[in-house]
């Protein structure tokens, strides 16, 4: 059932680094996370990695495992052949730290502009009364586990530095969507979504909602419902050129 | 950062002077309890740092699944905190500091609404309220919840609140971490005291850089949760190394009840590589079975006489429960946690287990497949994603896993205080509140009601410091910062072999089943492990060293199964999270008794026995007599029936 795996794994820090080779053995039914841990426990023991609940629920172990952004706990490694080299790289939006971690501030810095929650002033704690039907979808957005695939891949921010200060990625527009359908918040949230969080960045491509480990539904039901509901104040080209696409489907 | 500012090793600790904080508060640990405690701080007028071990939104509150437990009535008008106290002690067999659990059932239901103004959205009831389910050894629905990822949304609640109030601080000051700052990814290796034994500040490391911070504060508020790193097969992740405990023991705190340690009967056994991890007990709450490799519902045959009367002794009266709650008894697989884990435990060692050593745990054949995906998506991915078992359609193997410490450090139930001035705990780092056996629900509520005592208690006392406070000596920061460099040295053990042979030894004996002679040789590895990891050698440099931070934890993980080897050796009864197979009863003179450790000044654990606070007798009155009689010693049972009785309740410490 074992066999030996050859790894590659980038090593480094800011300065600079590069991928380094590891043969490994790999047991019947294991992640990638557990290689890792295998190499760090047999051949190099201060290799970086960012890890908690080794179960996919905290969001915590994310890179990138031949190019595509993942959680190193539930990429199995029966999803690959065992002739492959499998190259494990940090996650490449985000400025690498050291080996596989990176850092991940600038979502911390994203999550702090969306203005909070904002309910009823005379509404008061145990009086909430909400329906399952409309709670709903927020929820489906609040299932996401912060692991910030989303934010990695998407190409706004991924090649273009610059455009990290207008746009919020998709994780915090998703958010703002959230908050936008709680059916309890008060605050109009189409002007920040367009003009503090760069919701006209995003064109739908989808890449977000490919590499959401949740299979949360970002595009389809929390940017363009979002985009939609800008619209109704502003023109947007791409929201127009969606509704054209969605229309010729039907 | 240049390479110049970065650590390597031990170069540069003289030239090196750590980063400096100075905070009213510290709240270490950014779980549920952490979390919950900092927003009390800061309401509360304290300037407030939270230290995670993690990423912010990290802990392992995350994990939780199931639910949080409040007696809301909103599933069945007649809970109340009274139904919910009587639960939480059966549960606890009788061992809970009965005014934790009080305080607890009273302000549980306060802490849920409040999560909804945080903007929290929870499953909702037809008209609008918070949904509640059922769950073992809870006696109506009543566990607030999000599908099974309630401990996400508690989380995430928390997180954004404290963003909030950021949001608010930076309105009024222009700086978001005016009141309230966020360290994330820190590590508080010690706590430090002035000359009087009063705490005055921590130091820790930063994990990306190595480099070291001093923080000044008057009070510390530990909520670092559980020991679970220390045992081979756990549910737990891996800052679970037992900090807290370990700091408390440290700082001249007592810890409690170590021997009980909750073993979660549902475990994943399959694959090696995700054994252990939860599999939530909504399963069985929502009609999950658990059948051996004969296909019998065994835990029919399980119930203890405790519990007799309360179960179901038919599977078909079982069945029957989930729509007639009011006139039939509740499955047996809904028994408490100790109860299930140690009949599958029974089950696979008379040869009647699944393949992989566990037992089945079915919801297939009970529920319509999209039931299933709708109230328990996180299992149905999980065992998709890492197990290839679509739990629609065929059933899981599941097995025992280590999954909480019910023991922790001794605190005051109103105040959350330590026996150290200005030392706080909550949560699962905290010891009583669950007795031998914690509930499933009862942990997210605990973490909330505690945690808010603890930042209150906290800000009572630095407001009662008024303008002097307690300073810390140079000598001990540098001794500190020597202690934490330690494993720089010339020496050759590994950390990672060090660590996985003190799991696997933890496991084997001082599990699930424990027995003299094991325990004994258990406290001998010990021994022999305290000694090897003096000769923990670290490679590479501080910077985000994940050797150098294991040899750290492994110090305070070993302190940690030093006091649960001594207290399980010492308890010659099995009771909740503790059953020794040399002694299988229930002793009512061991129900009185909590096992005290503290450090003593040769760095040994010393135990001693204390009476367990006394139930007050208006909370006694809620039970039975004849109930009482299967925990209680004739001489308690006498006075709670005698005359001088009515006097005692209106004593409200409990203690």
């Amino acid at each position: 059932m074992s066999y030996d795996a050859r790894f590659k794994v980038w090593r480094g820090d800011a300065d600079g680094g590069g991928l380094q080779d590891y043969t490994v053995e790999v047991n019947e039914g294991e992640v990638v996370l557990d290689i890792i841990h295998r190499l760090q426990a047999t051949q190099a023991p201060d290799l970086a990695v960012r890890w908690n609940c080794k179960a996919g629920k905290c969001g915590s172990c994310s890179a990138e495992v031949n190019g595509r952004p993942r959680l190193l706990c539930m990429t199995r490694m029966s999803t690959f052949e065992e002739s492959q080299t499998i190259t494990v790289t940090p996650l490449r939006t985000f400025p690498v730290q050291r080996d596989l971690v990176t850092d991940v501030s600038f979502n911390y810095q994203k999550a702090r502009e969306v203005q909070a929650f904002t309910p009823p002033e005379d509404l008061q704690p145990g009086d909430y009364r909400m329906q399952q039907v409309d709670v709903q979808r927020s929820q489906e957005f609040r299932k996401c586990i912060e692991c910030f695939l989303c934010q990695d891949v998407c190409h706004v921010v991924r090649d273009h530095e610059d455009n990290k200060q207008a746009f919020a990625g998709p994780r915090f527009l998703m958010r703002v969507a959230e908050l936008d359908m709680h059916p309890l918040d008060t605050a109009d949230r189409r002007p920040a979504a367009r003009e503090q969080h760069g919701l006209g960045y995003c064109n739908i491509t989808k890449c977000c909602t490919e590499v959401c480990p949740e299979h949360i539904k970002i595009t389809d039901n929390a940017l363009i419902p979002l985009k939609e509901r800008v619209v109704d104040r502003h023109y947007d080209p791409v929201v127009w050129l969606g509704s054209k696409i969605r229309r010729r489907k039907d | 950062m240049t390479d110049a500012e970065r650590p390597q090793g031990r170069e540069g600790l003289d030239a090196e002077s750590p980063e400096r904080h100075e905070y009213d508060v510290i709240v270490i640990g950014a779980g549920g309890a952490g979390l919950r405690a900092a927003i009390e701080a800061r309401e509360q007028g304290l300037r407030t740092a939270v230290i995670c071990k993690s990423l912010f939104g990290k802990a392992h509150t995350v994990m939780a699944e199931g639910g949080i437990a409040a007696s809301m009535g909103n599933a069945n008008a007649k809970d109340s905190w009274q139904v919910h106290f009587r639960d939480t002690l059966r549960g606890g067999k009788f061992l809970n500091n009965p005014r934790m659990a009080e305080l607890h059932a009273k302000e549980a239901p306060q802490r849920v609404w409040e999560l909804e103004t945080y903007g929290a959205l929870f499953d909702r009831t037809k008209d609008g309220r918070i949904s509640q389910r059922n769950f073992g050894g809870h006696e109506y629905p009543r566990l607030a919840h999000v599908g099974d990822r309630t401990g996400l949304e508690l989380i995430r609640t928390l997180q954004q609140k404290i963003v909030s109030l950021q949001q608010q601080d930076r309105r009024e000051t222009g700086d978001y971490e005016s009141r309230l700052r966020v360290f994330a990814e820190l590590t508080v290796t010690d706590i430090l005291k002035d000359a009087s034994g009063a705490v005055s500040g921590a130091v820790g490391y930063w994990r990306e850089t190595g480099r070291f911070v001093h923080f000044s504060a008057p009070a510390i508020v530990l909520a670092t949760g559980g020991i679970g790193k220390s045992f081979k097969v756990t549910s737990n992740s891996w800052e679970y190394t037992g900090d807290g405990h370990a700091l408390a023991l440290r700082a001249g705190a007592a810890l409690i009840n170590m021997e009980f340690i909750q073993f979660h009967p549902t475990g994943m056994v399959w694959p090696p590589s995700v054994k252990g991890i939860l599999v939530t007990e909504s399963v069985r709450g929502d009609g999950g079975v658990l059948r051996n490799s004969d296909g019998k519902r065994f835990m029919f045959d399980y119930v203890p006489d405790v519990f007799r009367g309360q179960y179901a002794d038919s599977e078909e009266e079982a069945d029957r429960w989930y729509e007639d709650p009011e006139n039939n008894k509740r499955p047996p697989e809904l028994l408490p946690r100790d109860e299930v884990a140690r009949a599958i435990n029974s089950e696979v060692k008379e040869g009647r287990g699944s393949p992989h050593g566990g037992v089945f745990l079915d919801v297939s054949t009970r529920l319509p497949a999209e039931e299933i995906i709708r109230r328990l998506p996180s299992m149905h991915h999980q065992f998709k994603e890492l197990a290839d078992v679509d739990i629609t359609a065929e059933p899981m193997e599941v097995g025992p896993t280590c999954h909480y410490v019910m023991g922790g450090v001794e605190v005051d139930a109103d105040t959350a205080a330590t026996a150290v001035p200005g030392l706080y705990a909550a949560g699962e780092v905290a010891g009583g509140m669950h007795g031998s056996n914690r509930l499933g629900g009862n942990s997210l509520s605990d973490l909330l009601v505690f945690g808010r005592r603890a930042g209150l208690g906290a800000a009572e006392y630095v407001a009662g410091l008024g303008g002097s406070r307690p300073s810390t000596s140079e000598a001990d920061v540098l001794a500190a910062l020597e202690t934490a460099l330690a494993p720089y040295r010339e020496a050759d053990e590994n950390p990672y072999a060090l660590h996985s042979e003190m799991q696997q030894k933890m496991n084997d004996l001082v599990g699930i089943i424990r027995r003299e002679g094991e325990v004994r040789e258990a406290l001998e590895v010990l021994d022999e492990l305290d000694e090897r990891a003096k000769n923990v050698g670290v490679q590479g440099g501080r910077a985000f060293n994940p050797g150098w931070h294991l040899a750290l934890d492994l110090r305070n993980m070993l302190a940690v199964c030093r006091c649960v080897a001594m207290a399980a050796l010492e308890r010659t009864e099995s009771r909740g999270g503790h059953t020794r197979e040399d002694f299988p009863g229930m002793d009512p003179k061991w129900r009185g008794v909590n096992l005290v450790c503290t450090l003593e000044g040769d760095g040994g654990i010393a135990l001693r026995h204390q009476p367990v606070p006394e139930i007050r007798q208006d909370l006694l009155e809620l039970f039975e007599r004849t109930e009482l009689a299967k925990y209680l010693t004739e001489g308690e049972l006498a006075r709670r029936d005698g005359p001088g009785a009515a006097q005692q309740s209106d004593d409200g410490s409990g203690a």
